[in-house]
């Protein structure tokens, strides 16, 4: 057990005073960063890392990435307080974090994001610990063919979740599509539909789109039913937060399955969202209550927060083991390495050992740390509901214009984010699903181009999707899931026209 | 403002050996921006977080400088940005090669003339590599079996991005040769370089930077680097060899050269203070430790250029893209 | 568009809503049509070309908003009520100091017009003073200016007031 005594080094390390309390102070301004929309964790890391120069860097490395945990913790807030997604990864909360919310259980989804996504984390910070360099062995075996693959396993498994109008739902999802392929065709460095505009060539970020389809449309919702926020007389204590621990144990199975995605997603490096999403989809297909998945259900915000976290974590393995970031934020800590004088790849956890084992064991301690900051902040995060509709509706469309601006720097997203918050509230009114077009919206751009890259690679030949035992068993397993509803249907149709011919049959 | 009065002095009389310099007595007065034509995490972004740390850890500079991603249409964003901030001299602009290469495929309306040169920083280097487990030994090896190959199993070469650096080297190396490789564009060059390790595309073109920690562990073998002399950094990388040990392409007999800008530019209409001041800036930034960090582990080609000595290489390099981009079919419709 | 025969209260029509916005979609999918096919929608030799996916996107997306519209326009049954007229009376008054919100922020940055934004919905909407509204809006501007300008370096934009304060 040559890692147990690294690991209790590297906590020995971990636990020095200087240390914890840039672990402390790293998730409070984590957290900070993680709600306001403005700001994302890669902001956090690239605005800290200059002052980090002087710090050994080990403790560098803790106070970054504490901001990361920290940012991940807090991009469930306003999900469910406000149906305002912070980040990518937590749009599936929204689902039915936010249906809680309005029902008064603000408290209760806030304590289970927050736990899911600590036993999402912790169930990966383990899996690094163990078994690090054969996982990161695994995840060369992705290429473009097997990453097409993952993707279409997620929507897969995302699809033939709505029973409204399905001519609707197929509009919603193609619009998702075309919106993302608007800009530069990443493939052939051709542009699509920009019509000559700088501002399209940008393309339609998925978060600006999101803060106004979710978050602006909310608000003129809730005013054509009166001037409130439905909910806000909730009384919350931290007691709720014990009451609701004691339920969360019966979720084992979702948590259990919700991790072992996360980390496959977050290994392959398909990364958190589509994690967070496939979490979701599996979790109301595997479900007696499917039908109500999306009117408030824990189980709908436990499954896409594990899983979330679960592959936000797991994917700074291949980061340290090969490299590669595996989101912005991951990116700017890689920057950071390299300036600490570090190599990030192979060679890391053979030439600094230190280094890895003391980081490993801050993810135990942030993450541990940052679950017992914000679960005691509950009940002020909840106590926001509480605040007069005038006031917090023109605070959040400041916030939110702030955040849609600070994606790429630009006005014409403000504008975009103001539209869609329109076309947000007829869609939702007119019962257009909004799910599958965000889904098709974050996911159509880079399913597209692992596609068209496994045909680069063929020349053409479509065989490559089944050439290894991988890809096919991925794409089997894909084709399964889509398959599954649609047998169920038909075996159930099959059934109820046979029965008939039996009773008339003389 | 005492202090920077006599910084300012010292500036200046570091400066007098240039007369230009000797009436440099702008300064920022608000805080600066630097435009990255790329996104977080790239070459450029690296580049211009380093250079932000520095002049933050030296208090290089009076006022705060920020680092802003404009990445949208390969680049073309961030170029639109400055050019629209005439007489901004707040505003900065961190180069890469799609400064040349992204007007030309594209046809946005842009051109390296409108903007004004401060500064190269360095060049950053190509380097050919495979999958060491691979039987290609020499870049003759590999084009041979690349030339071997029939069409429809076609030697897969992978790279960052369409129409830019990687894929022009590419396409050079196609023309020096005969060789056909297909091209596999991916997002970035620490993904292109795992997929090498992961034997999913047989050769790259990667920056040692992105590439340097598979050679260290063994996945990888460096072939030939794309420059005209070879690396001077002697220290080992592996047990046996150093970036000094990789042969030019040329001495292998494959006469493609290919070195990419990481340099620094003004909006329109800088005055030569401005421009004066923030030379001398960047000239403090390359005497930091932290740089010399940075250029030794990226393995950078250390050449810099300032004044008219930079824009004719830009106004060079320019011309050059353009008939490398024309061989190999890559202009706009436009153009 | 409110036909005075149908039994529902005075407002905007469901189905008008419902055929406007099919027709849109439908003529987003067919700009998407006719950009794709420009690019080239085939598939070439090495797989699809630019626009394949995009061509294909945008005529499902076409036919699923024509069946939609068909049937809306088509559809027999009693037409429901959108939105009351009171109802858009008070999206409106939301959604028009939004945008002029937005429109103030090109020319006079972020913080200004936030402020004024929080101060109109104190007051008009809140039936808190003027005085409140304005200084609840002042300090959350100047919250944010600090938080963002200055804490955390993140550039938004800005007019003529803070040129003038140096920024």
């Amino acid at each position: 057990m040559e890692q147990l005594g690294l690991l209790f080094q590297g906590f020995a390390v971990a636990l020095e005073p200087q240390n914890f309390v840039l672990m402390v102070i790293g998730i409070v301004l984590g957290v900070v960063i993680g709600v306001l929309p403005g700001l994302g964790g890669a902001n956090g890391v690239a605005i800290l890392l200059p002052l980090t120069f002087s710090l050994p860097p080990v403790s560098a490395v803790i106070l970054l990435s504490c901001i990361y945990w920290g940012a991940l913790f807090g991009g469930a807030i306003t999900s469910i307080l406000f149906n305002i997604p912070g980040e990518p990864w937590s749009v599936a909360t929204t689902f039915d974090g936010y249906p809680m919310a309005q029902q008064g259980r603000a408290a209760e989804a806030l304590t289970a994001a927050f736990t899911s996504s600590f036993v999402g984390a912790f169930f990966a910070i383990v899996l690094i610990t163990f078994v690090a360099p054969a996982v990161a062995g695994f995840a060369l075996k992705f290429g473009p063919p097997e990453f097409f693959a993952v993707m279409f396993l997620a929507f897969a498994s995302f699809v033939g979740m709505s029973r409204t109008a399905p001519m609707k739902t197929l509009t919603a999802m193609m619009l998702g599509f075309l919106l993302a392929a608007v800009g530069m065709d990443t493939v052939t460095g051709q542009l699509r539909m920009t019509f000559g505009s700088v501002e399209l060539m940008r393309g339609f970020d998925f978060l600006v789109l999101v803060i106004g389809l979710f978050g602006i449309s909310e608000i003129l919702l809730s005013i054509e039913e009166g001037l409130a926020f439905r909910g806000k007389q909730a009384r919350i204590t931290l007691s709720t937060v014990l009451r609701t621990w004691r339920e969360l144990p019966r979720y084992w199975a979702i948590s259990l399955r919700s991790s072992l995605i996360g980390c496959w997603m977050g290994i392959t490096p398909a990364g958190a969202t589509p994690a967070s999403f496939m979490s979701y989809g599996v979790a109301k297909k595997m479900s007696r209550h499917g039908a109500d998945f999306g009117k408030g259900r824990i189980e709908g915000v436990i499954a896409p927060e594990t899983a979330a976290h679960a592959a936000g974590t797991s994917a700074l393995l291949p980061m340290l083991a090969l490299g590669v970031p595996g989101s912005p934020t991951a990116a700017v800590l890689l920057g950071g390495l390299m300036m600490w004088g570090l190599q990030p790849g192979p060679m890391l956890f053979v030439e600094q050992k230190d280094f890895v084992w003391g980081l490993i064991a801050s993810m135990y301690m942030g993450n541990l740390v940052g679950l017992a900051i914000v679960l005691a902040c509950v009940p002020a995060f909840a106590a926001i509901l509480r605040i007069p509709f005038a006031v917090v509706a023109s605070t959040i469309l400041v916030v939110c214009a702030i955040g849609a601006y600070t994606v790429h720097n630009a006005w014409f997203d403000i504008l975009l984010m103001l539209v869609f918050g329109v076309v947000g509230y007829v869609l939702k009114k007119l019962d257009y699903p909004l799910a599958p077009m965000v889904l098709a919206l974050v996911l159509g751009d880079r399913t597209e181009q692992a596609f068209r890259q496994s045909l680069l690679m063929s020349q053409g030949d479509v065989a490559i999707f089944w050439a290894n035992p991988l890809v096919a068993t991925i794409m089997a397993a894909g084709i399964a899931l889509l398959v599954w509803p649609l047998a169920n249907w038909a075996w159930g149709q099959i059934g109820a026209l046979a029965r008939p011919k039996i009773t008339e049959t003389p | 403002m005492k202090a920077v009065t006599r910084a300012l002095a010292a500036m200046t009389l570091a400066a007098l050996a240039n007369p230009a310099w000797a009436q440099a007595t702008w300064e920022p007065t608000r805080p600066v921006t630097i435009v990255v034509p790329a996104g977080t995490g790239g070459g450029a972004d690296q580049m211009a977080r380093v250079i932000q740390g520095i002049v933050t850890k030296h208090s290089l500079m009076k006022q705060p400088m920020v680092v802003v991603n404009k990445a949208g249409g390969a680049g073309a964003e961030g170029f639109m940005d400055v050019k629209a901030s005439r007489a901004n001299p707040h505003t900065l602009l961190i180069s890469l090669s799609n400064m040349f290469t992204t007007p030309l495929a594209t046809g946005i309306p842009f051109s390296w003339k409108d903007v004004t040169p401060v500064k190269m920083m360095a060049l950053d280097e190509f380097v050919l590599w495979v999958n060491a487990e691979s039987p290609y030994q020499t870049p003759a090896d590999l084009v041979a079996a690349a030339k071997a190959a029939p069409a429809t199993g076609r030697l897969k070469m992978g790279g960052t991005g369409s129409k830019q650096e990687d894929q022009i080297i590419t396409a050079a190396l196609t023309q020096a040769t005969g060789a056909d490789f297909t091209y596999v564009p991916f997002r970035g060059g620490g993904e292109v370089a795992v997929q090498l390790v992961g034997k999913h595309i047989d050769a790259t073109v990667n920056n040692p930077i992105e590439a340097v920690s598979h050679w260290k562990s063994g996945a990888l073998r460096p072939l030939c680097v794309f420059d005209t002399k070879r690396l001077p950094y002697t220290e080992k990388v592996t047990a046996t060899q150093g970036w000094s040990d990789i042969p030019t392409c040329q001495e292998s007999g494959i006469d493609v050269e290919y070195l990419m800008l990481r340099g620094i530019f003004m909006g329109p209409g800088a005055t030569p203070a401005q421009i004066g001041f923030y030379t001398d800036l960047l000239d403090k930034v390359r005497g930091t430790p932290e740089w010399k960090d940075l250029v030794a582990s990226g393995a950078f080609n250390q050449t810099t250029l300032k004044g008219d000595e930079f824009k004719a290489w830009v106004a060079r390099e320019e011309e050059r893209h353009r008939a490398l981009m024309q061989k190999a079919g890559f202009l706009a419709a436009t153009n | 568009m409110s036909g005075s025969m149908q039994p529902r209260a005075a407002g905007v029509s469901r189905r008008a809503v419902e055929v406007v916005t099919a027709s849109a979609f439908a003529a987003i999918g067919i700009v998407g049509l006719w950009d794709s096919s420009r690019i080239g929608a085939g598939w070439g030799t090495d797989g699809p070309q630019s626009g394949y996916f995009p061509f294909w996107i945008a005529l499902i997306m076409t036919g699923a908003s024509l069946f939609t519209l068909v049937s809306a326009w088509r559809d027999a049954g009693p037409d429901e009520t959108f939105l009351t007229r009171p109802q858009l009376g008070l999206v409106l008054s939301i959604l028009a100091p939004a945008t002029a919100f937005v429109l103030a922020i090109a020319w006079a940055g972020l913080y200004v017009p936030a402020a004024l934004l929080i101060a109109w919905f104190m007051a008009r909407l809140g039936g808190y003073s003027w005085r409140a509204g304005l200084l609840t809006g002042a300090s959350i501007a100047v919250l944010s200016f600090v938080t963002f300008e200055i804490w955390f370096l993140v550039p938004l934009p800005k007019g003529p007031l803070e040129t003038w304060l140096g920024y």
